[in-house]
C-alpha cells in the first residue's frame, strides 16, 4: 500500500483538491481528506504537490530495434517515467521498421520487460515505409501488441490515392492514422522559409506545406470516415484548417509538441543543429497561432516527438545534421513556462493535453483517467511551481540533443506511479 | 588584466559600421604596401594562418594566402575535399588538429551554410568567412565595398542594384547587407522564384524589371547564373533568362554615365554579361581582383591585430 | 618649451644637419608620423632657406612595425610616402624620443623600403627612460621626466598650438 498524502489532487477542468490518495492492488483505494496511515504502507508526504493521471506520450521514437547509439527501449522508458509518462507510443521508423508483427510484437514485450512504461508500437502505414503499398495493418493489429495507431511519421504518406486506401483500410479495425503532414514535393528545406532563412541562406520549407498536405487529409477523411489524427501541428494555416474541420464534425485530432511552442525560427541563427527539427521551428506568428490553438480547444495533445540523436551523429554542419530533439524529460517543464506562466490556460488544461487527451486518442481506458476511487494506479506526482535548469548531461536518455540545455523550465516531476508501483522515486528511477 | 575577446568574421554584420570604415581605409595603407619593392611588413610575424577549403577556389586562396603572407604570418593551405564531407570526416575534428599544429586563425570555404559558425563554437581559433554554403561571403563585400569607395568616392547614399539568383547566391546576401550598413540602398533584381521569401529581412528593395532599374543606379552587381538552376523550375531557360536578365550593350548604355559594373568572378560570358559589354570598360573586375589583397590585409590586421593570448595592462 | 623655443631648436637643428653632412645634397628627410612629420617640413623649409635647396622630404608610418600590436590592438593604418631612400643618408625626424621603440620601428620600415649610405636620427625633445640601444644625433632640447609624466609636443598643423607639454597622470 502507498498513501500519497496531503496531495493537491486534479478532479478535471481547473478543479485541484487537497486529497489522500491510497494506492493497493494496482487501483486507487480510497480519495478523501484525513486517510489513517496504516503501519507499513509506504507513505509519501505530497504537500504542495500535483497528483495526476500519468502522462500519455503519442509520439516518441525509441530507436529500437536499431544501432542503439542513439536510444533503446530501456534508456527512452527511464526518460519517459522521469518525465512523469506512463504510456508512450514508440514510432514506426526503427531499423528494421515496425510494419510486421514479429517487429511490433518484439518492442511491445521488451517494453514490459523494462517495466518503467507502458510502450505502444505505433504501426507503419506503408510496408517499409516506402510509400508504395499498404503495411500489414490488420496482422498489427490482431498480433500480442494490438496495434490501433499507424503512422509512416518522418515521412508524409506520399500520394493522395494511397492515404484515400489506407485511411479506408483502416477503419476495419478502427484504427488512427496519424500524418506526418508535409506535402511531398515541397521538401528539401532545413528550416522553415521566411525572414531568418533568407539571411541565413539555408533553403526552407514553407508553412504552405503542411497546410496542403492536413487539406488532403481532410477532404479524404470526409471522403472515407476515417480516424486522422495530425502528428506535430506546426503552422497557423494547420491550426485553422484543424479547427474548421471539427467544427465541421470530421473525426480529426491533433498534437502540438512543447519546442514548437517554446522556439522560433530565430533559434536557427547562428546554425546550431540543436534547434534542427521537422517540422521546423516556425516564426513568432506561428507560435502564437499554436498557443490559442492549446486555449480554444483546437489541439487534443502535446506530443513530444522525442527524437535522439548521439552526439557524433547531431553535432556537424548544419545541413547534414539530422532533424531531432529530445522531449520526454523537459516536456511539462515547457509546458507550464510557456502556457501557465504566462497565463495562456491553466495547469488543469495543460494536464488534460498530457494524459486524458492522448489517452483518449490511443484508446488505453486504463490511462488518462482522472484520479478516482477503483480507477487504475497511473499516476504522477509534480511540482508545478518548481524551477530548474536543464543539465543535458543529467538527462536518463542515451542522447544530449535537447534545444533546452541551460534554460530554466518550470515544474518538475516528484514520484511517477505505473499500476500501483511506483517507476520514479522523488525524480530517481527505482529500477 | 583583461583578456580581450576573440573575434571572428563569419557574416559581413559582425562589423559595426565604425569598424567596416577602419577596415576601408587601412586598406588604402596596406595597397600602397604592395607598390613597394619589398612588399612586406612585419605586423603578423609568428601567427599562423591557415585556409581550409572545402571548395575549389583558386582566387581567394591565393588572395587570402598573399595577405597573409605580406604581413608576415606563416600560411597553410588544406585543401580538404568536399567528399571528406560526405564521408563523415568532422569539420571539428580537423580544425583541432590545425589548432594543435598553432594556427591562430582559420579561413573557411565550404558548401555547408554555417560552417563557419560550428568551427567558430569548436576551436580557439579566430575564423574567417570565405564562403560558406549560400549564406555569405563577407571579405567579397568588404572588397567590393573598397573598390565602388576609391572609384566612386563615397558610399553613402549610393544606389546600387544586384541582379541575377539572389536566392542562393552568399555573394548577394553580404554585399546586400555591407552596402546598407555603409549607407547605401540596394535593389535586388531577378524572377521572383529566384529572390527569396523573407527578402524584406535583407533592407532592400525589389524588382523584377531589370530596365526599369538600369537608369537609377551607381553600381550594378552581376551575380553568375549557376547553369543547373533551370532544373530546379526556377527559370525555363538561360535563353529566356539572358533576355531578361542578361547584360549586354544595350543595357550597359542605359546606365548613367558615372555608374560602374562589379562581378565577384568568374564571369559566364554570354549568360549574365555578354562579351560586348564586359569588354565596355565600365567594369571594376580587375579592380575588385587587386583590391582584395589588400582588403584581406587589413581584415586580417584588424582580426588578429591584438592577440587574445597576450593579456593588456589596465 | 615656448613657441619661440621650438622655431630656434628647429633652425639649430637644420644647422647641424647641413654642418654633419656637409650641405644636404644626398640628404632625404623622413618623418615619422604624425608630428615628426610636421617637425621634418620644418627642418625641409628652414634647410632650403640656409642651403638654398630643399631636401627630399618623406613621411612615414610605423603601425604596422610597432613590437606591441598583440597588447594594443590593431591601430589605425596611416599612409608612407617617402622617396626611395638608397644611396642616401637618411635623416629620421621625431617629435619625442623616449623608449626608442619608436626609432627601432622606424628603422626596419626605413630598410624595407631602401638601402641608406647612414640614418641619423633628428629630434626635437629627448626625454630619457631609453629601453633600446638608441641614440639622436640632433635633439632640440632635452628634458629630463619621469616614466609616470607624459610628455606632448603640440605644433600648430596638428594641434592648432605650439609648445611641450608636461602632464602629471591624474
Amino acid at each position: 500500500m502507498i498513501v500519497l498524502k496531503g496531495a493537491t489532487v486534479w478532479q478535471g477542468g481547473e478543479d485541484f483538491r487537497t486529497l489522500d490518495v491510497v494506492v493497493e492492488d494496482e487501483r486507487i483505494a480510497e480519495l478523501r481528506e484525513g486517510v489513517a496511515t496504516p503501519s507499513g504502507a509506504d507513505v509519501l508526504d505530497c504537500s504542495g504537490a500535483v497528483v495526476a493521471p500519468g502522462f500519455v506520450d503519442l509520439h516518441v521514437h525509441l530507436r529500437e530495434p536499431g544501432s542503439g547509439d542513439d536510444e533503446t527501449i530501456a534508456t527512452g522508458s527511464a526518460a519517459a517515467a522521469l518525465g512523469g509518462y506512463t504510456a508512450v507510443c514508440a514510432m514506426p521508423n526503427t531499423d528494421p521498421p515496425a510494419d510486421s508483427a514479429a517487429v511490433v510484437e518484439m518492442i511491445h514485450r521488451r517494453g514490459r520487460e523494462v517495466g518503467l512504461v507502458d510502450v505502444h508500437p505505433i504501426g507503419a502505414i506503408t510496408a517499409g515505409r516506402a510509400g508504395e503499398r499498404l503495411a500489414a495493418m490488420g496482422e498489427m493489429h490482431r498480433s500480442s501488441a494490438r496495434v490501433r495507431l499507424f503512422s509512416d511519421d518522418g515521412d508524409p504518406v506520399p500520394t493522395a490515392h494511397l492515404m484515400r486506401r489506407a485511411m479506408e483500410y483502416a477503419r476495419t479495425f478502427d484504427a488512427v492514422l496519424i500524418e506526418h503532414a508535409e506535402d511531398p514535393s515541397m521538401r528539401g528545406g532545413h528550416m522553415h522559409e521566411g525572414e531568418v532563412s533568407a539571411l541565413l541562406g539555408l533553403p526552407g520549407i514553407p508553412a504552405e506545406a503542411e497546410e496542403i498536405c492536413i487539406l488532403r487529409d481532410l477532404a479524404l477523411l470526409k471522403l472515407t470516415g476515417s480516424r486522422l489524427h495530425i502528428a506535430h501541428l506546426s503552422t497557423s494555416q494547420g491550426a485553422a484548417a484543424v479547427r474548421a474541420a471539427k467544427a465541421a464534425g470530421l473525426p480529426v485530432t491533433c498534437e502540438v509538441t512543447p519546442h514548437h511552442l517554446a522556439l522560433t525560427d530565430d533559434a536557427l541563427r547562428g546554425f546550431d543543429p540543436a534547434f534542427k527539427v521537422a517540422p521546423p521551428l516556425r516564426s513568432s506568428e506561428h507560435v502564437k497561432a499554436l498557443k490559442e490553438a492549446v486555449a480554444d480547444g483546437t489541439v487534443d495533445a502535446i506530443a513530444t516527438d522525442h527524437a535522439p540523436h548521439a552526439p557524433h551523429r547531431k553535432d556537424r554542419e548544419f545541413d547534414h545534421a539530422p532533424c531531432g530533439m529530445l522531449g520526454l524529460e523537459t516536456a511539462l517543464g515547457v509546458a507550464v513556462a510557456e502556457l501557465v506562466e504566462p497565463g495562456i490556460c491553466g495547469l488543469g488544461r495543460v494536464l488534460e493535453l498530457m494524459s486524458t487527451g492522448p489517452a483518449r486518442i490511443l484508446g488505453d481506458d486504463a490511462q488518462g483517467r482522472t484520479p478516482a476511487p477503483g480507477a487504475p494506479a497511473n499516476l504522477t506526482v509534480l511540482d508545478p511551481t518548481s524551477v530548474w535548469t536543464v543539465d543535458p548531461a543529467a538527462l536518463a536518455s542515451a542522447s544530449r540533443n535537447t534545444p533546452f540545455a541551460g534554460r530554466k523550465l518550470v515544474g518538475r516531476v516528484v514520484h511517477t506511479m505505473l499500476r500501483g508501483r511506483l517507476t520514479v522515486r522523488d525524480g530517481e528511477v527505482t529500477r | 588584466m583583461s583578456r580581450p575577446e576573440r573575434r571572428h568574421l563569419l557574416s559581413i554584420t559582425d562589423l559595426e559600421r565604425d569598424e567596416l570604415e577602419d577596415v576601408l581605409r587601412n586598406a588604402e595603407g596596406f595597397e600602397e604596401i604592395g607598390a613597394r619593392p619589398i612588399k612586406k611588413v612585419p605586423t603578423l610575424r609568428g601567427r599562423t594562418v591557415v585556409n581550409l577549403f572545402y571548395e575549389n577556389s583558386t582566387r581567394t586562396r591565393v588572395s587570402f594566402e598573399i595577405a597573409a603572407k605580406r604581413l608576415s604570418a606563416d600560411v597553410v593551405n588544406v585543401a580538404a575535399a568536399a567528399s571528406s564531407v560526405a564521408k563523415g570526416e568532422s569539420l571539428r575534428d580537423t580544425a583541432r588538429t590545425l589548432l594543435a599544429m598553432g594556427a591562430d586563425a582559420i579561413v573557411l570555404r565550404h558548401p555547408s551554410a554555417g560552417a563557419p559558425d560550428l568551427l567558430a563554437r569548436s576551436v580557439d581559433a579566430t575564423v574567417i568567412n570565405a564562403g560558406d554554403g549560400a549564406h555569405e561571403h563577407p571579405t567579397q563585400a568588404a572588397l567590393d565595398l573598397y573598390t565602388v569607395r576609391r572609384r566612386l568616392g563615397t558610399l553613402e547614399g549610393l544606389r546600387v542594384g544586384i541582379v541575377g539568383d539572389i536566392a542562393h547566391s552568399r555573394v548577394a546576401r553580404s554585399v546586400t547587407l555591407g552596402f546598407r550598413r555603409m549607407g547605401a540602398s540596394v535593389t535586388v533584381v531577378g524572377p521572383p522564384t529566384m529572390i527569396p521569401l523573407g527578402v524584406s529581412a535583407l533592407g532592400c528593395d525589389v524588382s523584377h524589371d531589370l530596365d526599369a532599374v538600369l537608369p537609377t543606379l551607381d553600381v550594378l552587381y552581376l551575380l553568375r547564373l549557376q547553369r543547373e538552376r533551370h532544373m530546379e523550375a526556377l527559370i525555363p531557360s538561360e535563353r529566356e533568362f539572358v533576355a531578361l536578365y542578361g547584360v549586354d550593350s544595350r543595357r550597359v548604355e542605359a546606365l548613367p554615365d558615372h555608374a560602374v559594373i562589379l562581378h565577384p568572378g568568374p564571369m559566364n560570358r554570354g549568360v549574365e554579361i555578354s562579351w560586348d559589354a564586359a569588354e565596355s570598360g565600365r567594369t571594376l573586375i580587375v579592380d575588385q581582383v587587386s583590391a582584395g589583397v589588400a582588403v584581406r590585409m587589413s581584415l586580417l590586421y584588424h582580426l588578429l591585430g591584438q592577440s587574445p593570448a597576450a593579456e593588456v595592462a589596465s | 618649451m615656448e613657441p619661440d623655443d621650438i622655431r630656434r631648436a628647429v633652425t639649430r637643428i637644420a644647422h647641424e644637419i647641413c654642418e654633419r653632412n656637409r650641405g644636404a645634397a644626398g640628404v632625404v628627410l623622413v618623418g615619422i608620423r604624425t608630428r615628426g612629420a610636421v617637425v621634418a617640413s620644418r627642418l625641409a623649409g628652414a634647410i632650403e632657406r640656409i642651403e638654398g635647396v630643399r631636401p627630399p622630404l618623406g613621411s612615414l608610418d610605423i603601425t604596422l612595425y610597432r613590437d606591441d600590436i598583440a597588447t594594443r590592438g590593431p591601430l589605425p593604418v596611416g599612409s608612407t610616402d617617402v622617396p626611395d631612400p638608397s644611396g642616401r643618408v637618411a635623416v629620421l625626424v621625431d617629435d619625442v624620443l623616449y623608449t626608442g621603440r619608436t626609432v627601432r620601428a622606424a628603422l626596419d620600415a626605413l630598410t624595407d623600403l631602401g638601402r641608406p649610405t647612414a640614418v641619423q636620427l633628428a629630434v626635437l625633445v629627448d626625454r630619457g627612460h631609453r629601453e633600446l640601444p638608441i641614440r639622436a644625433d640632433f635633439v632640440g632640447r632635452n628634458l629630463p621626466t619621469s616614466g609616470r609624466e607624459d610628455v606632448r609636443v603640440l605644433l600648430e598643423e596638428t594641434d592648432g598650438q605650439e609648445g611641450v607639454e608636461i602632464h602629471e597622470p591624474a
